[in-house]
């Protein structure tokens, strides 16, 4: 991504003789975020086959093809159609809905679901750029969760300052678990993205074990489920109690924000990103970089650990083993196609909230199941990964053709990675 | 050669100061040795007894329940495993290499001292036979999922997708399975799955040289999302037709099958089980000792040297990738036709993450990763009969062992693992 602002500011350079229309008009073809763009198209129509390809008036209509064949082709796109506006009216605006309230409900939904991607997903981002690949935000969410969420219901405390060190303990849990991780990498060297993969699955049994203890298991209740959290440690709601939208969004404002100043305005960032450009070169300018893997993963878990509590202490209220979902994974998928930027990371944040609000709404109403949800995230970010053939698809013009000075893609990739 | 050990000190260049010793291994063998024997043998009372079985109904020959002391024999095999750890500080002394062998008796010693703690007092003896049946049943698709991610590897492509290779020849074996009421044409179709997906791992890493990590995690995602679709979609509407896979028979090998333990570990098991030994024994030829192998491993190590020497690096790579989803996608035939179960969402449930694990575990070599994923079993298998006695320790914690073995493993305590030198990097000439 380094390379990227660059080549555009060369290209108006030489373009001056150009005509200026088609100087701008060749700027905008090439740009990212048409290829963001494009991607997420060809995303949506390759899901779009399978939708229909799954649909049963499809599978009638298909039987007489050649007979009557626009049977077919309207019963093609009356299944993708209907599925597609099913998503977009549980994702952003319902303008069927019967109150004003009920319309907007969707987007207040995709904010909800989007807080914890985007907390996470920013963790990720921040190990991604400093070139750690952290795979554990799972855990970390998990660990978040519980440290969050065992001050939440066990300690009696005046309202804000009881919601605080409840924050506070979240980001803590993640930061332990992911600092664990950054420890091992600093000490020994051991394999960042292993040692995530088994603290995910280190952190899953753990509160599955935590839940049957007397500490942390609810009285009287045979399901593995904490005590509620106490009010004074829950999210405050943002639109009042018909909305499931709680502060914790502001809280995910606030950390995208820090994690801009943190890795493009502070000495800090500049260390992590130098570490990840080249750590060779980055420990001959003097920069000690175990010191910055372990704050790297700290801080990543950190985030990650922010995400629980938005989980815990926000939507569902309550400490189960099942807290963290997939929002781990998918932050993992955010982050990526955010391209580890933060305002980037929040963009793809509210992009996965809303597939995520939305499929439940397609799969309610048109019985589309949400798993296909699933294959438009993982399409979009690897057509996102892999900018040559979204622009073979749709015959865009390649950036780097005038100049050569880039012939391979390695750039772009490599920034997604690190 | 003879001149250099006929003058050995003199000559012999010895600027470079020897390295200090370091002694972390052998405290942390001594210091669990200890921990095991307050813990296994001194703090439980005395006057218990653990039983245990070796023979299973069928046998030819029949063994009888023989009982042990619990307190005596956990103390027995705590000192056993206490003497080898003192071994080892004898060993770092004299800058001599531990074998292998020692941290393999010293885990079997230790494993049956908390077998023996764990069953202490029980009426229920522990079956031993089919504790290791279990474990090595369970085995299988780490087993295949570790050599998959060894031969893409081994060829400089970083396998993140081996979850998603099983879970896609999970998939395809009950679909094929159950439409031909074969199971193994059911077993003949996993592989195409796994190569599939692996066809998708070459063209993003290969051709548009995007991080291979970052595909890796994303086809798992996809694999995820497009089985759990279709069978919500297609499956479970029509179960009987499309999702009811026939189980693969077992083949009880005529006189092996006869010897007492290893016979009905080793040799009363099903078509599968026997593929993946010959699987095992060739790859492990294979990789290092032919041609072939050569290739693969230059290709992974140094790929401009080996392009240097007229080897196509790329298709090398793609080729051993195909191949190692082939093989990843075998095991995935485990969770569905050799079982005689029907496909679930997700039902690999993590096993190619552990797969991967004990890849790395197992230093990237087909026996090595054999070995780390009989451990995985094993945990696996002794958390399920332990539960079914009844011991004193949680499941979730005994389940959670293996993982931090594995942490424990990375970070270097069983010896320095390496990758691969240029696994992860794309080679554009």
């Amino acid at each position: 991504m380094n390379a990227a602002p660059d080549v555009p500011a060369k290209d108006a350079q030489d373009e001056r003789l150009e005509p200026r229309l088609q100087g701008a008009l060749r700027e905008m073809l090439t740009s990212n975020w048409l290829v963001t763009v494009a991607a997420l198209l060809l995303a949506l129509i390759v899901s779009g086959v399978l939708i229909a390809a799954a649909d049963e008036d499809v599978h009638t209509t298909a039987s007489y093809l050649f007979a009557r064949p626009t049977d077919f082709l309207s019963a093609v796109w009356n299944s993708v159609w209907h599925a597609y506006v099913a998503l977009f009216q549980g994702a952003i605006v319902d303008p069927t809905a019967s109150t004003f309230a009920k319309a907007v409900r969707p987007l207040t939904e995709t904010m909800t679901w989007s807080v914890p991607l985007i907390l996470a997903g920013l963790g990720l981002a921040v190990g991604f750029r400093a070139g750690l690949f952290n795979i554990g935000a799972q855990g970390q969410i998990i660990l978040g969760a519980v440290f969050g969420g065992y001050i939440g219901f066990a300690f009696g405390l005046p309202p804000v300052l009881h919601l605080l060190l409840a924050i506070i303990a979240a980001a803590l849990g993640g930061a332990i678990w992911a600092g664990i991780a950054g420890f091992l990498k600093a000490r020994t060297g051991a394999n960042e993205v292993i040692v995530t993969i088994m603290l995910n699955n280190i952190a899953v049994y753990l509160v599955a074990y935590l839940l049957t203890t007397t500490a942390f298991k609810r009285e009287g209740s045979n399901n593995p489920q904490s005590p509620p959290i106490d009010s004074t440690a829950i999210y405050p709601r943002l639109l009042g109690d018909d909305f499931r939208l709680h502060a914790g969004f502001l809280l995910a404002i606030v950390a995208t924000v820090f994690v801009w100043w943190l890795m493009d305005r502070s000495t800090l960032g500049f260390q992590f990103r130098a570490v990840g450009a080249n750590p060779s070169a980055a420990r001959t300018a003097g920069i000690n970089i175990n010191r910055i893997y372990l704050l790297v993963m700290i801080t990543s878990g950190a985030l990650a650990g922010l995400a629980g509590s938005a989980q815990v202490l926000g939507t569902e209220k309550v400490l189960t083993a099942g807290v963290a979902a997939s929002f781990g994974f998918d932050a993992i998928t955010v982050a990526l196609l955010g391209r580890s930027k933060p305002l980037g990371t929040f963009l793809a944040g509210l992009l996965f909230g809303a597939l995520r609000a939305g499929g439940f709404a397609m799969q309610s109403r048109t019985g589309t199941p949400i798993d296909i949800v699933l294959v438009v995230q993982s399409l979009v970010v690897l057509f996102i990964a892999a900018p040559p053939l979204v622009r073979a698809v749709f015959r865009l013009p390649s950036p780097g053709r005038r100049q050569q000075i880039s012939p391979t893609p390695a750039p772009v990739t490599k920034e997604a990675a690190a | 050669m003879s001149a250099v050990t006929a003058a050995p000190a003199p000559a012999r260049p010895a600027a470079k100061p020897l390295p200090p010793i370091s002694y972390k291994a052998p405290i942390a063998y001594v210091v669990i040795a200890v921990l095991a024997l307050i813990g296994f043998g001194l703090l439980p009372a005395s006057g218990r007894r653990t039983g245990f079985t070796v023979s299973t109904s069928t046998d030819f020959f029949q063994i009888d329940r023989f009982d042990v002391p619990s307190k005596t024999t956990a103390i027995v095999l705590t000192l056993i495993a206490l003497a080898l750890g003192a071994l080892t500080f004898w060993y770092a002394r004299n800058r001599r290499k531990v074998g292998l062998w020692l941290p393999a008796v010293y885990a079997v010693v230790l494993v049956f001292a908390l077998l023996v703690w764990a069953v202490a007092g029980k009426n229920q003896p522990l079956p031993l036979t089919s504790l290791l049946q279990g474990s090595l049943f369970l085995a299988v698709p780490l087993v295949f999922g570790s050599l998959a991610g060894m031969l893409c590897e081994r060829s400089g492509i970083i396998n993140i997708a081996i979850e998603g290779q099983l879970l896609a020849g999970a998939f395809l074996a009950a679909v094929v399975g159950t439409l031909t009421q074969s199971a193994y044409l059911g077993l003949i179709a996993a592989p195409i799955a796994g190569a599939l997906v692996s066809a998708l791992l070459v063209a993003f890493a290969v051709k548009y040289v995007v991080d291979q990590i970052i595909v890796g995690v994303v086809l798992n995602v996809l694999v995820v999302g497009i089985t759990s679709y279709l069978f919500s979609t297609v499956l479970k509407v029509n179960a009987s037709t499309l999702n009811t896979p026939p189980r693969l028979p077992t083949l009880p090998i005529p006189v092996l099958s006869e010897i007492p333990v290893l016979g009905p570990v080793l040799f009363r098991q099903t078509a599968l089980v026997y593929l993946m030994y010959v699987v095992v024994i060739a790859l492990q030829i294979l990789v290092f000792r032919s041609k072939w192998g050569l290739r693969l491993r230059a290709v992974g190590e140094h790929p401009k040297a080996a392009d240097t020497v007229g080897i196509k690096v790329n298709r090398t790579r793609i080729r051993n990738t195909l191949l190692g989803g082939a093989v990843a996608g075998l095991g995935g035939a485990f969770f569905t036709v050799a079982n005689g179960l029907a496909f679930g969402k997700e039902m690999t449930g993590g096993k190619g993450y552990i797969a991967l694990a004990a890849m790395i575990l197992g230093r990237w070599s087909p026996k090595g990763a054999l070995a780390a994923a009989l451990l995985f079993g094993f945990a696996d298998n002794l958390q399920v009969v332990l539960g079914i006695i009844g011991t004193p320790i949680p499941s979730q914690l005994m389940l959670m062992t293996p993982y931090v073995v594995t942490i424990f493993a990375v970070a270097g305590l069983v010896g320095k693992v390496r990758a691969p030198a240029a696994e992860g990097i794309a080679y554009v000439k």
